[in-house]
This record gives C-alpha cells, structure tokens and sequence, in this order.
C-alpha cells in the first residue's frame, strides 16, 4: 500500500462563506468573511475577491476587527492559532498560538466532550511573528457557539439558559423555564452598544429584550414578536437606534430601539439568514443567507451588492459535473437552478433556470426539482431531467435538452420530453463519442425501460432539430439501475439488478451479458485509454468487480463496501469512495495494475456520495508516485455536511504560498540591510518601473514588493499605537484574571495539561463538530 | 369510591357581571372588587385570595370607581352619589350626593383626610373624610369638560385630573390649576376624535403617567408641565394604569385584552439615569381589561371577561410557592344553588330571580360511565322575580320543598310551596317576626320545622315555621363579640346541632335542643370555606382557605384522634397546591366514615377508614388503581379519592336516594354570551 504522505484534504475553492459572520471594515470598502481555510476580502462595491489571506491549516472560525489598528483583523481557526492580518494589504502579522482573543467568539474544545469553552487569554506584546500565548483562563465553560460581547460583559445563550459574564464582577445566570408547549429555546444573542439591554431570539420567534440583570433576579425583559420561525440571527446597529432580525423567512426586519411598534420590512432576500452584521458607521448592513450567499444592504432600504458562493443547498441531487466548456463545476444550485462554479476563480458563473417556475418558499410543498443533469462530450449539449412527486398524486417528470448557443453563450432549451419514461430515471447518459453528429442520449428508469434518445433534423423543418426517442430496451423485465458509455462510444454497458448487459449503440443489438450474482450492481465505469478493455462495476454486496470485455469474463474483483466509484477522464485512474466504520476512504487504482496508486484512509466522516475530477488548467509535474495521479485533474467531493473538499500536494501549497514568502524573504533582506549599504531609492525606484516594463507575471510580485515596503513603514507607525495602548491592557487582564478565579474554578493542573496536549492535536475534526 | 347515580345539571345559566373597578388596601391586604351589577366583593390575598364577602348590587347603583381610605371603603358612580360600605353588615352604609353629575372617579389622599370625586361637569369635588361620614369642602376650579381620572400627589398638595383631550394639575391648597398638559389626539382617521385620558398616575417625583382612548401611555414631567416619553401601547383604548408601592412598575390595561408592564430601570449598570422601558406584556384576558392593581408581588386585572387574573411577578416572588401561580378566579366563593334533598329541587340564585327546578328521572340501570335514558326531564317549576331595587343576597329552600326563602340588604321575604300533582302555588308568607328584617346567610333544618337566618354581630336567628304563622323561637349569639358577618351556617341531620362560621374565622356550635351555644371551635388563621356536621358521629368538619381539613368532635368538644393524625401527618403537597377553595361539604348516611366535599375542578371523597396519602405517592391514583389487581388495589389506595370528571362544578349534593346532583357552568358557556371583543389577536399581524 501507498501512504499518502504529503497529500491533504483541503477546502479549496466552494467553501461556505455563510459559516461565521461576516466582518465589515471601519470605512465600508471592504467585508471579510472566513472561507473554509482562508479569509476572504470582498469589495463591498465591486463584489470582486480583493484577497485571499491564506496560512490557516485549518476551518477559520472567526474573524474580529483590532480594536486598537481598523486596517488589521484577528481570525481564529480550528488549527489552534489565532492570526493578526493586514486586510488592505492581504499580508500575514502576527500569529499567535492557541490563544483566544477575548470578545473574539472564539471556540475551545477539550475533546472528550461536546463543550465549548470561552477562554481569555492574556497576548503578550512581542515583536516576533510567532508568539505564544501562555495566559489562558477559562471565563465560561459549556458556552454556546457564538457568544455576544460588550464593553462590560459577555451574554451568551445556550438551550434554556442565557449566561451573563461580568468581567467585573461575576457571573450570573438568567434562566428560562420551559413552559408546557413553549419553544423558548434560545437561538442567538446581541448586545445593546451602550445601554445594558441584552436581545436574544427564540425559535418560536420572538425576540426577548433583557434588561436590568446586573441584579440578582430582578430582571426583567419586554417580547418583540414578528417571525413565525426561529429567530437566527439579531444585530444591534452601532449607535443603539435599530435592531435588525433575520430568520427563515428571509425578511429583514428592523425594529426601533424603545419604540418596537415601529418596524421595517426588507423582504425578499433569498435563502433563509443566518447571520446579520452592521459596518461600524451604520452605513451598510449585510446578511448571510443559507444559500452561501452575503447580501450587502444600505441602510435597510435597497440591496447593493451580493456576493454568491457555491450554493449548498440540504442536498445535491445531480452528480457533480464539470462544464466542457467552461471548465465549471455543474450542480444543483438554488431551487430549479443548476450552477456553473468556477473552481479556479473560485466565483459563481450563472445560474442556469432549469426549471421555469416560480419557486415558493414553503415548508412540506413539493415543488420541481433538478434531479439528473449530464453533458455531451464537447459541451454543447446538457440534459436535464426535473421531478415532483406530490404525496397521492403520480410522478412527473421533464426531461430536457439544452443547446449551447455560441451568440449568447449559453444553454437555450431545445427539446422539452414530458414524461419520457412511466417512473424515475435511475441513471442518464450521453455517449461520449467526439464526433457530433451521432449524439445519443441514454436514459434507464424504474419503469424496467431503458431508452435511447438522438438529435434528428428532418423532422421539423421550421423549429429545427429536435430530440426524439430512438430506441426502448429491456432485459428480462428487469429494473436497470445505471448506464455507462465506454469512451470511444462504441458499447454501452446497462446493469439489470445482478446482470450486466453490453449493447451497440449504433445496432441497438444485445452483445454479451456478463453477471457476478449475487447482489445488484451499483456503479458502472469504463476504464480510459489503455485500460479501455475493462469494465468495472461495484455491487450490492460490497463487491469490486473488473471485466475484461475481450475475453467476456471476470478479471477479478475484491470485497470493498464502495459507495461511489468514478474514473479520470484524462488518464486510466479510477477513484473508489468505501465507506467504513462512518468514516470514508479513498483508494485510486489503475484497473490493470493489483496495487492501488494511492489511498487516504479517513478522508471525512460520513458517506461520499458525490465527487468529480475536475481537469487541472496546468498539468503538475509531480513526479512522486503517490501525487501523480494529481497532475491531470483534480479530484473534488461533497461532504454530508455539503462541504465541498478537495486533495492537495504539499507542492502544490508551495506554490500557492510560494510568491508571499518570496516577498516576504527578499523585503526583509531589504529592511535588514543597513541603509547606507543600500543602492539610492531613485535607482531602486527605476529598476522597479523598469521591471514592470519587462514582464508581465514578475510585475505581479515587484508590485507587492513596493507596497510591502510602504506597509513596514505603516507597521512601524502602528507599533507606536500600540505601545500607546498597552498601557490599558495589562489592567483589563488582571481583572479578568481575578473574576475567574473568583468565580469559574481556576483551571486545574490537569486541565491545563490537557489543553496543551489539545493544542498539539489535529484540529480537523473540529469542523465536523461544528456543522452539528 | 362508590357508585352513584349523577343527575349532571347544566342548566343554571348563571352569568357573572363584568369587573368595572378594583382597589386595593396594602394594609389589610383586602382586594374590593365593584362589578357591573353594582355588586362588590372583599377578596383576601392574605388569605389564598378567599372571597370573604361580597355586597349586593342594587338597580341603577353602578360604581365606577372605589377608593379605600384606612379601613374604610367608599365607592361612587354614575348616579352622582358617593357610597361608604359598612363592611360589617355587608351593605351602604350611607350616600352623599355630590350635587355635580355622574361620578367617574373617586380618590382619597394619602393622609386619609380627603376624598376627591371627578364630576361630569368638570369640578373636582372635595369631601372632608369624618369618623361617621364625609361633609362636602370646596370644589376645585372649575374646567370645561368632565373629570374621567384623578390622581393625587402622595404629598397631597396637587392632583392630577385626566379629562377630554388634557391633563389639568390642581393646586390642592388654593384649588388653582397650575398646569395644563395637552393630550394629542390619535393619527389619522381619530383625528378628529377627541381623546380620552382614563387614567392617570402622579408619582411622588412628580412623573405624571397617564393612558388614553388613542392607545397611548405617556410619561409627563409634573414639575414643567412636559412631555417627557409616549408609548404607543395599543390601536385601542388604554383602559387603566396602575402603579407598585415602590413606584417602580406602572401597569396598563387595554381593550386589546393586554396588560403592558413598565419598569424604571436604569440603562447601563451602577449610573443613577433610569427612565421607564416598556417591559413584559401580559395576555391572560379575552375583553377590555378595566381595572387594574399593583400589588407587591403581582398585578391583579380584571374586566369585561368576568375574571379576576392574579398574575404574579416571577422576580418578587419564590418559584413554586402558591403565590408564584398563575390564578384566575371565575366563579364567586359563596354557592348560589341550593338543593331540596327530600324533594329532589333545586334553587338557583341570580341577582335579580330566583330559579327552582324539579330533577329530571331516568330508568334503567348501567356500567359506570353510561349515561342512562331521561325518563322525564328537568323542568323549571318557579321563576320568582324579585321585589325592590335591591340585589338577591341569600337564598334557601327547605329540604321538604314546601319552604322558599330569599334575603336582601332591605328585607326577608319567605314563600310557602304546595305542590298539587301539575299545579305549583305559591304564597307569601306574609307575617313576619321582626326579628327577621335580615340575613347574610339562611338555612333551613333538616324536617323542615326551622328557619335559621344569620344577622348582625354574629347571631343567628331561629324561627318556628307553620303554615298559618311563624314564630320567632330564639336569638342564639356568640360569647366572642365578633362584628363579622357570618358566611356560613350548617346543621346536623338529626336536628341537635347548628353550626356557624364568620369573616373572623370563628366557628360557633349551638345546641338546638337547649337553644345556646355549645362551644366554639379552637380559632385556625384561615378562614373556613365549608362547614358540615357527620350525622353519624356528629364530628364537624371544616375546609379552611389554605386547605387545611380539619374533624372536630362535638361531643369531646375537641379535635379528632384523625383530624390529630392529619395534621401531624401533613397534607399531600399536591392538594395544598389548588387554588380553588374547597365550596361544600356533605356525608353519605350509608357509610359515615366517607366526607364528601368539591370545589371548581373536583369531587373528593375522603375515606377516614383507609391510611393517608403519604407525599411522595401520588395524590391522583384513581385511573392507576382501576388497573391494578385486587390484593394490590387495597394496599396502594388511600383516604382522598379524587374524581375530576366533574368540571366547573359550582354545586355538589348527595339527595336522599343516593344520588349525587353535580351543577356545572362551563367556561366556555359564560365566554359565548360575552359581547365580541375589540380586536382578536391574529396571526402575524
């Protein structure tokens, strides 16, 4: 067996942006949000990507303003470090090692149990890049994912208990009965900026304004009820004057502070919101939606700017496909919508309306869905098949084609086939053949049928060519349960429960059968190129099974539990995702060879239902064999928690990390060179425009060579404030270090060593936790 | 448990009159409560909120608003009279006109020396208070307008008058207005409507909160004569205000049905700047919520619904006490049937007639839970109007079914019965004795021989009944003195005893036989709901307020060995946690050793022969029992046998042929013959 050394799973590219909230900077321009593994910068007025800020190892899990710099962010991930950033400029300042900001909402996690504990930690002010925080005291143990922090104390919610920290004094606990019926459990907190008001959201939907808890049990708390679903998300606007609230129904509602008779309605947003966030002058609200989508608001009245990632919706029913053309990913996207992704810009495409009908956002109506998709070999053909099946009424179906239209650039419906087959489609197909002029679709249902679709000309002289069905097959009244062209487009393989039958797309005549019973087959797949002889299948009975189709017999199998097995298009590698103990994992073989190439055990929990290789803009030129398989394309998967994952090579992240260190060796080389040792800045000055002259790729790095420079002069301003600042600082500490231990027993020795151990362990599996 | 025929009885449409006004005495902590009838009720919240007594209405006496001065309780209305109740004999005591329209408020100050009445024709009237009576002062400089709300400063040096479409600040030395605060009227289309200020509340620093017919609560500063904060409660009328003793909490009730809580909290931690934040909102209502209290640990509501709503405040008071529930009270204390065993007739008692029935009769026999085929049904037999403006107080009817009897605040008036197969005569008895002039409470013995009417200072007067002339027999009184009303009266089946129990939580036992008082039960804190007298033993049981049960052996003179094991014992948790009181007490002959008693939501037989529960077993285990085997059964049942078939029970008798007569008013009843609402709450709007 291969191990996979260097190879990691990674998010790249899809990741959720709705996961945490969002950040606006102090002048409006720019929002971050955390993207999977990096934080991403977004224009609040172009929607365009500024930076990435990549150097997390793992799922960032959140992202605050400095206090003291507005032109730098702190952003916690599951790595355990927390990391300073110049956001203007994308660069990396400070990393700090497991030491949580207070008022960051930061997570904590002894692994034994499901708890998040909220630490402070004490940062102390050094000049190096690597730091480590020693100081850690716990402030909340069990503390709700996503606490709220003001000036004097931190409210946190969690079930049925609203937890009040006073870093002052000590903590108390507001609790809330659960009535007979009430769904008064809590589901987000907010705090007023000035006055002492605590706001929480239910899922019943109402919206508790608490107020005078500094109070052992003489507070009290007023109701705001509008939403008729949970209340996910509250934010309060910088001067007090509005509270914004956010649920399913995607209505933003702005309540007037002391006066919440009077409210605002923004409807119409889209996926439901999950998290509402305000821009430190009032100016611009946004909200994350369940879509992944960030929606930028002025002032609660107009919608500016939207900035949609890889719509992930509860589940994706189409396979994960690449355009031919564009090189998108092809998927299920908002309701009745298929989505073209690019994975290499890492930005949604367009959204394709497959279905044609106003979607309504109502909970247990049955409405069309996109349920099969497939594209021709070239790319200018895609068919779709949609469904709705209402609880006593009879399926229905559409089967549609769709044709490239190069003038508009793209899908314009040609052929609309209601109800091509009696039941489901359990598979759909279309020959992979170069050449154009055969396109044939296949199509196998429950229906015992499977039929054969092909572009015909002549038969409307007006509407031009149309689809039309060319062929029905069956096999013993059998259900078929997948199809698979081979790569020349020569045969077909259709699987009938245990048996395989091999067809002639251009006779429709049965060729051979082939069977391994007992147990129905799965997966079907052509091997590619040299391997183009074989035809694997995966069945029932956790079976891997090779036919050689030359000889009609079984080359060999092996017992493998394979949820999905799909091969490369560019070369003869095959990926198999097997299931085992909840977890899956990953083997990539060549039919022809007894070892596989490479196999990476736990790749995520849960079962992988969806995965693609996508082909690769450049080829790598790895040359370990373990990477190879890596260098034609590159192969993604969906997730249960509908992350979308994907493999990389260690030198892969160096190349992407590559151009920063670079900059960054040859700046420090730079500043460290005494300055009458240096060349004149005037000549420094004419080699760099002369260098833009040159080159375009190397202008790229020069460019960030020269605000580099201008930014080591900002830092050294900055080091200024903060040496200003520090003065404050150590106080604050102290007093939190005496409410601690005051209040939440100090840690014990124990627990300090099991932090330390935590601190040291892989933090990936964080990020299962927290989808749950 | 026993078996036992149940004549199920829902035709008493007793409809209770809507609460109009509310005042509450923090001394004594007694609740008066005036309702549209003109009826008023004493509720003691020391004492599980018992309904102590309650003073009829008369026709035309409308009150619209009560005031306790001390202990002293003076109410007014819209026939332009002040009324001092004498709370001893249940009744007006006297009426002072004050000469200036209807009333439509009434306020002492907080010295106990003034009473203030706002008028119809804008003067505020001020009436010196006497220890006998109240002499009119001086009035207040006139306005154009009527008075609705009057507010005094707890200094007592201004009030503060609501009227059409302002607040007027009266100088309570000189009579001058010192300021005069405008009242804007509701947004469009009321524009044009004037507005209404119900209710205004002057606090000591000089905050001025008011509510009004354009839905809004405002808070005024006294001292500028401006407008300080406006809260728009409701779309509706802002009905009532109400203020805590701490000054810290206003209430306000509206017609929407809701009753909006406004704290004066500061904004941030440790600064001194509070201001008042409209907080909690109450909706324990279905109407217009028309008079409101604050009392220290709950706000006490009530209105057109007919209920009185003690809300507690969870943040004053501890968790799972009996003051931290919730309680609606819906039905009165006192019974208004009354059942002729013999006879099998029932009385029903209305403000304005009396009501008596003939049971219906069934046939046939079957299994518990069947109901049996009606062989004749219920009829009504008499429909006696009343005579005179005043309310039914009291009403009774032998248990032969030939005696009728009804008191008022004004007279007894006593009606012989005969029955002649179909045809019902009925005759005014028309002499007599003197002595019988009035009664808080009447009973009939048990042959039907006596008539036993209580009256002032606690006696109880007892009256030989003959067709042709009734005989005053004797006056029995008690040694104590008390002053009290008595509230209830009982006596033993066999004749010998007659039992009492007044508002001083005295129970008096007289020997009819020799004509005087046999002894007086030891004095428990609680008032006693229900009273009965065993046939068999001749032990008195007594129900008190807190629930308490208690046996006492009329001839020992002295507490039961099981009314001494109950209480070392304890009662089960669960029965001290209802919140109705227990209303009436029976025995069954044929076994003596089973008490029957009910209140609103239940029927309990207490069997004195089996072991009490103990706290930890539950109190409920009839349904548990059913389905245990017989060996078993005995030794897991215990002395309180509960049946909550029975629902909004408002009598419960045992007749003479063993069966049980359940009177019932459901809820849902009462609610269907209220007026529609203002608005009904719906659905995201």
């Amino acid at each position: 067996m291969v191990e996979h050394g260097d190879i990691r799973v990674v998010h790249r590219g899809g990741s959720k942006i709705n996961f945490r909230d969002p950040v606006i900077s102090h002048d409006s321009r720019l929002l971050l949000c955390a993207s999977g593994e990096c934080v991403k910068v977004f224009s609040t007025s172009t929607e365009e990507c500024v930076h990435d800020l990549r150097g997390h190892t793992g799922l960032v899990t959140g992202l605050l303003l400095k206090p003291s710099n507005h032109l730098q962010v702190y952003s916690c991930s599951a790595d355990g470090t927390v990391r300073l950033w110049d956001f203007t400029d994308g660069i990396l300042i400070k990393v700090q090692l497991p030491s949580p900001v207070p008022c960051l909402p930061s997570l904590w996690q002894p692994p034994a149990h499901t708890l998040f504990q909220l630490v402070a930690a004490h940062l102390p002010q050094s000049g190096d890049q690597l730091v480590e925080a020693r100081e850690l005291s716990a402030v909340i143990v069990d503390v709700s994912s996503n606490p709220a922090a003001i000036g004097e104390f931190i409210a946190s919610a969690k079930r049925l208990q609203l937890e009040v920290y006073f870093f002052k004094k000590q903590k108390f606990f507001l609790k809330e009965d659960n009535k007979k019926g009430g769904r008064n459990t809590f589901t987000c907190v907010a705090c007023h900026p000035t006055d002492d008001c605590i706001a929480t959201g239910h899922e019943d939907g109402k919206i508790r304004l608490w107020r005078n808890f500094n109070q052992k049990k003489e507070y009290t708390y007023s109701t705001l009820h509008w939403h008729h679903n949970a209340v996910s998300s509250l934010c309060f606007t910088p001067e007090g004057t509005n509270l914004l609230s956010g649920g399913v129904e995607s209505v933003l509602v702005q309540w007037r502070y002391n006066q919440e008779s009077q409210k605002d309605f923004l409807p119409r947003l889209g996926g439901a919101i999950t998290h509402i966030n305000v821009s430190p002058d009032g100016a611009l609200f946004c909200t994350s939606h369940s879509d992944n989508k960030i929606t930028i608001i002025q002032s609660c009245v107009k919608v500016s700017a939207v900035i949609q990632g890889l719509v992930q919706g509860d589940s994706v029913k189409t396979d994960l496909m690449v355009d031919p053309r564009s090189k998108a990913l092809v998927l299920n996207g908002k309701p009745g919508h298929l989505q073209f992704y690019s994975l290499q810009r890492d930005k949604l495409l367009y959204n394709l309306d497959i279905v044609q009908q106003e979607y309504i956002h109502e909970e247990g109506l049955q409405q069309f869905e996109v349920v099969k998709a497939a594209f021709n070999a070239s790319g200018n053909w895609l068919a779709t098949v949609e469904e709705r099946q209402q609880k006593a009424a009879e399926l229905e179906l559409n089967l549609k084609l769709w044709e490239f239209d190069e003038q508009t650039q793209s899908f314009v419906l040609n052929t609309t086939i209601s109800a091509p087959h009696e039941a489901r489609i359990t598979a759909m197909s279309f020959c992979l053949a170069a050449d154009s002029q055969t396109t044939v679709l296949v199509s196998t249902s429950k229906d015992r049928h499977f039929k054969a679709w092909q572009l015909n000309s002549n038969t409307h002289p007006y509407t031009g060519p149309s689809w039309s069905c060319e062929f029905v097959g069956a096999y013993h009244g059998l259900v078929p349960e997948c199809c698979c062209f081979s790569a020349d487009g020569s045969l077909l393989a259709v699987s009938f429960q245990e048996v395989v039958t091999v067809w002639s797309p251009s006779t429709w005549e049965l060729l051979t059968t082939l069977s391994q019973p007992p147990g129905a087959v799965r997966d079907l797949c052509f091997g590619r190129l040299s391997c183009s002889k074989y035809l694997l299948g995966t069945t029932g009975n956790n079976l891997l099974c090779c036919w050689n189709l030359l000889t009609c017999s079984l080359e060999w199998s092996t017992v493998m539990d394979i949820s999905l097995l799909l091969a490369d298009p560019l070369s003869e590698d095959m990926a198999a995702f097997c299931c085992q103990d909840g977890c899956t994992d990953l083997f990539v073989f060549k039919p022809n060879e007894p070892r596989p190439l490479f196999s990476h055990k736990a790749v995520c929990s849960g079962k992988v239902a969806r995965a693609v290789f996508a082909p690769r803009e450049e080829m790598l030129e790895s040359c370990e064999e373990s990477s190879q398989w890596l260098n034609r394309s590159q192969l993604y998967f969906l997730t249960q928690y509908m992350d979308l994952m994907t493999f990389s090579t260690k030198a892969e992240e160096e190349q992407l990390m590559a151009s920063s260190k670079q900059v960054e060796t040859t700046v420090r080389r730079l500043l460290q060179t005494p300055a009458h040792v240096l060349p004149s800045t005037s000549f420094l000055c004419s080699m760099f425009v002369r260098s833009l002259l040159i080159s375009v790729t190397d202008s790229r790095e020069e460019d960030k060579q020269v605000k580099e420079e201008m930014e080591s002069e900002k830092e050294e301003e900055d080091s200024e404030g903060e040496m200003e600042s520090s003065t404050s600082r150590p106080e604050a500490a102290a007093q939190g270090g005496q409410a601690s231990e005051s209040v939440a027993p100090p840690l014990t020795r124990a627990q300090v060593r099991e932090l330390r151990r935590v601190k040291k362990l892989d933090h990936s599996w964080l990020s299962d936790i927290l989808h749950t | 448990m026993g078996e036992f025929t149940v004549h199920r009885v829902r035709f008493f449409d007793y409809m209770p009159s809507a609460i109009r006004a509310m005042a509450f005495n923090p001394r004594t902590e007694r609740l008066a409560v005036a309702r549209a009838d003109g009826a008023v009720e004493i509720f003691n919240f020391a004492d599980n909120y018992f309904q102590e007594k309650v003073i009829p209405g008369r026709d035309g006496g409308t009150v619209e608003a009560l005031c306790w001065v001390g202990p002293r309780l003076f109410g007014a209305g819209l026939n332009g009279a002040i009324t001092e109740y004498d709370l001893e004999n249940l009744r007006p005591r006297y009426s002072v006109e004050a000469y200036g329209g209807p009333i439509w408020t009434v306020s002492g100050d907080s010295a106990g020396t003034m009473l203030a009445v706002g008028c119809e024709d804008g003067t505020v009237k001020m009436f010196e208070i006497l220890d006998e009576t109240i002499r009119f002062q001086r009035n207040l400089e006139r306005q154009k307008g009527r008075i609705i709300s009057l507010s005094w400063h707890p200094s007592g040096a201004l009030i503060a008058a609501g009227m059409i479409d302002m607040i007027r600040i009266f100088d309570a030395e000189t009579g001058r207005a010192t300021h005069r605060l405008l009242v804007e009227r509701g947004a469009g289309a009321s524009k044009s409507r004037e507005v209404v200020v119900w209710s205004v509340v002057f606090l000591s620093d000089h905050t001025i909160v008011s509510g009004d017919s354009a839905g809004k609560v405002q808070f005024w500063d006294g001292h500028t004569g401006t407008l300080v904060r406006t809260h728009l409660v409701t779309k509706w009328d802002v009905l009532a205000l109400a203020v805590s003793q701490d000054e810290s909490s206003v209430v306000a009730g509206t017609s929407e049905s809701i009753v909006v809580q406004f704290q004066f909290i500061s904004s941030t931690v440790g600064r001194q700047d509070n201001e008042w934040v409209r907080t909690r909102t109450f909706k324990n209502h279905s109407h217009d919520v028309r008079a409101l209290v604050h009392t220290e640990t709950a706000v006490v509501s009530g209105g057109m619904d007919t209920q009185l709503v003690v809300r507690p405040l969870l943040d004053k008071v501890e968790k799972n006490t009996q003051e931290s529930s919730l309680r609606k009270i819906a039905f009165p204390h006192r019974s208004l049937v009354c059942c002729a065993k013999k006879a099998g007739l029932l009385l029903f008692q209305f403000p304005e007639h009396l009501e008596l029935w003939r049971l219906g009769e069934s046939e046939g026999h079957g299994r518990a839970g069947d109901s049996l085929p009606v062989k004749r049904k219920p009829e009504k037999l008499i429909h006696l109007k009343r005579k005179g403006d005043d309310h039914i107080r009291c009403s009774a009817v032998s248990p032969c079914g030939g005696w009728l009897v009804y008191a008022t605040v004004s007279g007894v008036r006593l009606y012989r019965i005969q029955h002649d197969n179909n045809n019902i005569g009925v005759t005014k008895v028309s002499k007599l004795p003197k002595s019988l002039c009035s009664a808080h409470q009447l009973c009939f013995s048990s042959d039907s021989s006596k008539l036993f009417a209580a009256s002032g200072l606690s006696s109880v007067v007892v009256v030989a009944l003959d067709p042709l002339e009734c005989k005053h027999l004797h006056t029995l009184r008690p040694k104590s003195g008390s002053r009290q009303p008595v509230h209830l009266l009982c006596v033993s089946d066999d004749g010998k005893w007659l039992a009492s129990a007044n508002t001083d939580c005295e129970v008096h036992v007289y020997n009819l036989k020799k004509m005087k008082l046999h002894c007086k039960v030891p004095v428990y804190s609680s008032c006693p709901t229900a009273i009965g007298i065993n046939p068999v033993t001749s032990n008195l049981v007594t129900v008190h307020a807190d629930q308490q049960v208690f046996e006492f052996s009329l001839q020992q003179k002295e507490y039961t060995e099981w009314s001494r094991r109950l209480q070392q014992r304890g009662l089960h948790p669960v029965w001290l946690q209802r919140d109705t009181p227990v209303a009436h007490i029976t025995f069954n002959p044929r076994n003596p050793a089973h008490i029957v008693l009910h209140d609103v939501f239940m029927l309990c037989i207490i069997d004195q022969s089996l072991p009490l529960p103990e706290a930890r077993t539950p109190l409920l285990n009839q349904m548990m029992l059913r389905s245990l085997p017989e060996a078993e059964r005995s030794r897991q049942s215990h002395a309180f046998k509960i049946c909550k078939s029975f629902q909004h029970l408002l009598s419960m008798t045992l007749l003479d042929d063993q069966s049980l007569v359940a009177v019932e008013r459901p809820l849902l009843d009462i609610v269907s013959q209220l007026p529609a609402p203002v608005r009904q709450k719906k659905f995201a709007t």
